[in-house]
């Protein structure tokens, strides 16, 4: 199964070829649903079968690569299509191959009746091969492309119903700034690529890796690189200050939103930045920025989480705040427990995601929470799935959220000190809370839409059984990663089984303070309730007494207002970035050095070259004579100057 | 007896002429059996040189070389020759030059191509290139009812024995300053003292000879016009084939004189070919109208940057050649056979005006044709950008980066003349588009031609590493 990797490439390719050129004329939705679905279900089943033929192998003889065939090679630079199976690769490809079939078949159901059916199937079909390349490359070039073409997707999804009208502008509109921004993280990852190539004179991963390991190079390159790759991550995984395309995204379809900008694309900065976690370790100054960056942006976006009446918007939010965390642990060192919450997140997010999804299908596309409530009776199947991810993700004990979450906490109050701890703590209070006014506001309570008009439905079971599996993920997935405390003397599984991909990263870190278990407990007790207080705070709020949230958005109008605008960001960077960029490319760039020295230079070459070209052109006389002359004044002109030169 | 099979392409394409002359003397309908004679020859040559080109020796006294670098150049001429066959089969019966003759030339052609590229010494390389050339004549005059054909082909004839002449005399002063014609002992020459001048006067009258069939500038007049006189598909042959075999031997003599010292006499000279080469074919192109004399001076400027690996004198830059003939081969084909279909009976419709709104009434022709600009534009990822990004890195690795600049730049230019033919068939419309007559043999040789210029652009690494292979 190893060896037939490429496979899981080739398949979601050839499912987007046949649904992309066939698709059209495919009328039956059934037959096109199930080519996308059976190429990413027949995927997951050879990356299943490849994990447990690794696990049966010894720690060390973990890798493969799978090599297609050598693409170009040009000097030292060696590029090769070929794929690296090993622990990290794997734990990834299982969750984007596992998650992105259980997303296609909901696909199935929620976009039935759509008139692009199959360019859906064809694009969703496009990103999983994009995303499989990029987690399974052993090369840097080979991640870039797929880290493009899920670049590329995402645009193509988001702007989906590309004649639907959203917020100001249109859905193009925010494919577009999803691009735009994702492009200036590209621009710091293509920087860091060229460095890295520079530096280590290949970029091939295992040799980087193994001269990064064995050559001595200053911290300052180290810190370059590592801050070059890491403005890459911030654009594809919206981390501040490149998060604000991922609201926007949210035009998309829904389960494009769960898929692409919940459970897989958004974690390829943190898969990145796991992958090159020696680079990082050798940076400890960005290491710590990195871990910063991740803290704020995960409290920042909790706090404009909290306010906020797009159900989706709350969720878009959400998943800033918990990208915010992996890049936390990132930060701090503890990678394979960001690599825990990129799958326990995965999960519950993809499964919130979908029951939003499956309330909007309800509803007939009405997004605002403030005209939902009481769809529990209605909808009881997705009421059940969300409460078990919204517990999930506040991290309420023994579910996936806690245990991963739990961990990111406790690695950041060992390795960075009790700030990190304590605005994490803050920053899982406020999950809780935003979680549970979301649910509270949409099933709990009376209904706030007009009955007469809106009929709330539960949705087909092509939709339901997928939240009913993903609610089972949420709620035993956290167990494969039981910290040593509970599990005794086994340790935690999921580490020791990422442990080789990072040894050497942990090696240069050496930082690992010795801390007790008792105090791991206490902080692990101090979050629990917390969390569970805030659960009970918000219940009590939006259900018994809901003049305390108007009394207390009211007293606090202006904290109020700018978190319900988002800290006015994205009007921050309109006013300062965009319009300026804008004012002087009309005025200066555009007017006067487009249109006056450019063109002007281009069009007076473009003339000379066309005068000159039909003056030569006269030379052609098509007489024979000339012909014979001008080749022997040629061959005089050469006999002279090789005599000449002798 | 053995050295008799080491030679077997070249057995079979003799054989093939001896058959395909008998058939055509008692067969009526000679023109109906003969391409596909013709094009089983043509592979059956294509595959056996390939199969063989493991077994690599000198035969008949060092007179053939074997086996190598040689068997893919009898490859892509066989390859293309079959490919050029596909694309004449409706096209020749359509502008009334329907002879089985025709095919018979091609082979004697290819035949003389062989020996060119095989050639271990001087008087082969003369006899090959007589036999080609000779041919070539022929074939262009072949539409005798055309003035414009007859034009060309005399116009071809005349320059061509000015430029036959200078070979041989260059030839002449070789042997005077070696000895021998043959090429170990033009080498073994060149190891042990540095070159005389009358070798390097030779060596020079020599190249420029050949010059004259690769379409170097200044001696390129004669490629326009009979580029355009000529039928279109010989004009394709002879655009592809007949370069290739030019440049195969030119390299035969030129690859001896890389290691010694009076390569530096020549990396100047070249190196200026090189870059008149280009530009001017670069920019006259962009004058023409008519899409046959547009490739002629695309021809040229490829010339040139083919020219770039020669003035690099390095491995990479043989290797970057071969890749590139190979690729232009392709691509120049696929464009030819291209206009070869589009073009009416009476040799109108090879203007741009006529390619007007071409892609609404017939869009696969149109993305075929799309493929071979973006190709021979030199636009990623089709086998153009390769052949170039290859004798532009040999470039700079000689420490000729300027050279290889100006060769961008070049290509710069030629993008202009190339995505007009897209931009007039795609973004231009028309109330009354062109008939273009279909030919399904036609159409097969275009694909070809297509999947192979896409294959060499997507796994151009596969084929570096055969060619250098055999290159080292």
């Amino acid at each position: 199964m190893i060896q037939l990797i490429y496979l899981t490439v080739l398949l979601p390719f050839a499912g987007f070829l046949i649904n992309g050129i066939f698709g059209s004329k495919i009328k039956n939705e059934k037959i096109i649903g199930w080519i996308g679905s059976g190429a990413i279900g027949v995927s997951f089943l050879i990356v299943v079968g490849a994990f447990f033929e690794t696990i049966a192998l010894p720690p060390d003889q973990r890798q493969h690569i799978v090599t297609l065939f050598n693409w170009l090679s040009v000097g030292s630079l060696n590029v090769s299509i070929a794929y690296q199976v090993d622990q990290l690769s794997l734990t990834m490809a299982l969750i984007v191959t596992g998650v992105g079939f259980i997303i296609h078949v909901y696909s199935i159901g929620y976009m039935h009746g759509d008139k692009g059916f199959w360019r859906f199937f064809a694009y969703l079909n496009l990103f999983i091969f994009a995303m499989m390349n990029l987690i399974l490359a052993d090369n840097f070039v080979l991640l870039f492309l797929g880290w493009e073409g899920v670049g590329l997707c995402s645009y193509l999804l988001i702007g989906f119903w590309y004649d639907r009208k959203f917020e100001k502008g249109t859905t193009g509109d925010a494919a577009k700034k999803a691009f735009i921004v994702n492009r200036i993280g590209d621009f710091g990852f293509l920087l860091g690529m060229f460095l890295i190539f520079l530096t280590f004179n290949s970029l091939n991963f295992n040799e980087v890796f193994t001269r990064a390991n064995a050559l001595n190079i200053s911290t300052t390159v180290y810190s370059f690189i590592a801050l070059f790759l890491f403005i890459g991550a911030t654009g594809k995984s919206a981390q501040i200050p490149l998060f604000v395309w991922l609201p926007d995204a949210m035009a998309g379809p829904t389960p494009v939103s769960a898929l692409i900008h919940a459970a897989t694309m958004v974690t390829a900065g943190v898969y990145m930045v796991a992958r090159c976690s020696i680079i990082f370790a050798s940076a400890p100054a960005i290491m710590t920025v990195v871990a910063i960056i991740g803290l704020l942006t995960a409290l920042f976006a909790a706090t404009i989480g909290l306010v906020q009446n797009d159900i989706k918007k709350v969720l878009a939010y959400s998943t800033v705040s918990q990208l915010g965390y992996m890049f936390l642990a990132m930060g701090v060192g503890a990678f394979s427990a960001g690599i825990f919450h990129v799958m326990t997140h995965a999960f519950f997010k993809a499964l919130l995601f979908l029951g939003a999804g499956s309330v909007i299908h309800g509803m007939h596309d009405e997004q605002n929470i403030q005209k939902y409530g009481g769809l529990k009776k209605y909808m009881p199947t997705t009421y059940k799935t969300f409460l078990v991810a919204a517990i999930a993700i506040s991290g309420i004990p023994p579910l996936a959220g806690f245990f991963s979450k739990d961990e990111i906490l406790w690695s950041a109050y060992a390795n960075a000190g009790f700030i990190y701890w304590f605005i994490g703590v803050v920053t899982a209070l406020l999950t809780a809370f935003y979680m549970f006014r979301l649910l509270n506001l949409t099933f709990e309570g009376k209904h706030r839409f007009d009955v007469h008009h809106i009929h709330p439905h539960e949705s087909p079971k092509l939709m339901t059984i997928p939240l009913i599996v993903l609610a089972v993920l949420s709620v035993g997935g956290g167990f494969i990663g039981i910290p040593e405390i509970f599990s005794g003397e086994h340790g935690n599984n999921f580490h020791s089984w990422l442990a080789p991909i990072f040894s050497d990263a942990q090696i240069r870190l050496a930082q690992y303070g010795s801390h007790t278990h008792f105090e791991e407990i206490l902080l692990m007790v101090i979050s629990v309730v917390g969390a569970a207080s805030s659960i009970y705070f918000a219940r009590y709020i939006y259900l018994k007494n809901q003049k305390v949230a108007e009394h207390t958005a009211s007293k606090f109008k202006r904290i109020y207002k700018i978190l319900l605008n988002k800290y006015y960001v994205d009007e921050v960077y309109s006013n300062v970035i965009i319009q300026p960029i804008y004012k002087t490319s009309e005025s200066l760039l555009w007017k006067i050095t487009d249109v006056k020295l450019l063109d002007g230079l281009v069009n007076g070459t473009a003339s000379l070259v066309e005068l000159v070209s039909g003056k030569i052109r006269k030379i052609q006389t098509g007489v024979a004579q000339t012909y014979a002359v001008v080749m022997m004044l040629g061959i005089v002109a050469a006999l002279f100057w090789i005599i000449y030169s002798l | 007896m053995n050295e008799i099979f080491m030679i077997t392409p070249l057995l079979i394409i003799s054989g093939g002429i001896l058959l395909s002359l008998i058939v055509e003397m008692f067969y009526k309908k000679s023109e109906i059996i003969l391409p596909w004679l013709s094009i089983a020859i043509f592979i059956s040559a294509a595959y056996y040189s390939l199969l063989t080109a493991y077994r690599e020796g000198v035969v008949f006294n060092s007179m053939l070389a074997v086996g190598g670098l040689v068997h893919i150049f009898y490859f892509i001429f066989n390859f293309g020759a079959a490919i050029v066959v596909l694309l004449s089969i409706d096209h020749i019966k359509k502008v009334g030059i329907y002879f089985g003759e025709f095919y018979i030339l091609m082979q004697s052609a290819v035949l003389g191509m062989m020996f060119l590229s095989g050639a271990k010494d001087l008087v082969m390389v003369f006899i090959g290139l007589e036999q080609m050339s000779v041919c070539f004549y022929i074939l262009t005059g072949f539409n005798r009812k055309r003035s414009s054909s007859n034009e060309a082909a005399l116009k071809y004839f005349l320059l061509g024995a000015f430029a036959s002449g200078f070979v041989v005399y260059g030839m002449a002063l070789i042997y005077g300053a070696v000895g021998s014609l043959s090429i170990p002992s033009v080498s073994f020459y060149l190891i042990n003292q540095s070159p005389s001048i009358i070798f390097i006067v030779g060596l020079l009258l020599f190249i420029i000879g050949f010059s004259f069939k690769i379409a170097a500038v200044p001696f390129h007049m004669w490629v326009p016009d009979v580029y355009q006189g000529a039928p279109t598909t010989v004009t394709a042959f002879m655009s592809t084939g007949g370069k290739a075999a030019a440049f195969s031997a030119l390299l035969v003599v030129l690859v001896p004189v890389f290691s010694n010292l009076a390569k530096n006499n020549f990396i100047p000279l070249l190196s200026v070919l090189a870059v008149i080469t280009m530009l001017y074919g670069s920019i006259v192109a962009i004058a023409q109208i008519d899409l046959k004399r547009m490739l002629a001076y695309s021809s040229i400027a490829h010339a040139g940057y083919m020219i770039i690996g020669l003035a690099a004198g390095n491995q990479n830059g043989v290797t970057g050649i071969v890749f590139y003939l190979a690729a232009y081969t392709f691509m120049n084909l696929g464009a030819f056979g291209v206009i070869s279909m589009v073009e009416a009976k009476d040799n109108s419709h090879v203007d741009l005006q006529s390619y007007t709104g071409l892609a609404a009434k017939y869009p696969l022709l149109a993305a075929m044709l799309t493929i071979f600009m973006f190709a021979l534009a030199g636009i990623p990822p089709f086998a153009g950008f390769f052949g170039k990004y290859f004798v532009f890195i040999s470039a700079i690795e000689a420490n000729l980066t300027w050279l290889a600049i100006i060769g961008v730049i070049s290509s710069a230019i030629s993008a202009y003349f190339y995505l007009r033919v897209v931009v007039v068939m795609y973004f231009k419309s028309t109330d009354s588009p062109i008939d273009v007559e279909p030919s399904y043999y036609a159409l097969l040789g275009i694909f070809i031609s297509a999947l192979l210029v896409l294959v060499m652009g997507l796994f151009p690494n596969s084929i570096i590493q055969l060619i250098s292979f055999f290159v080292g």
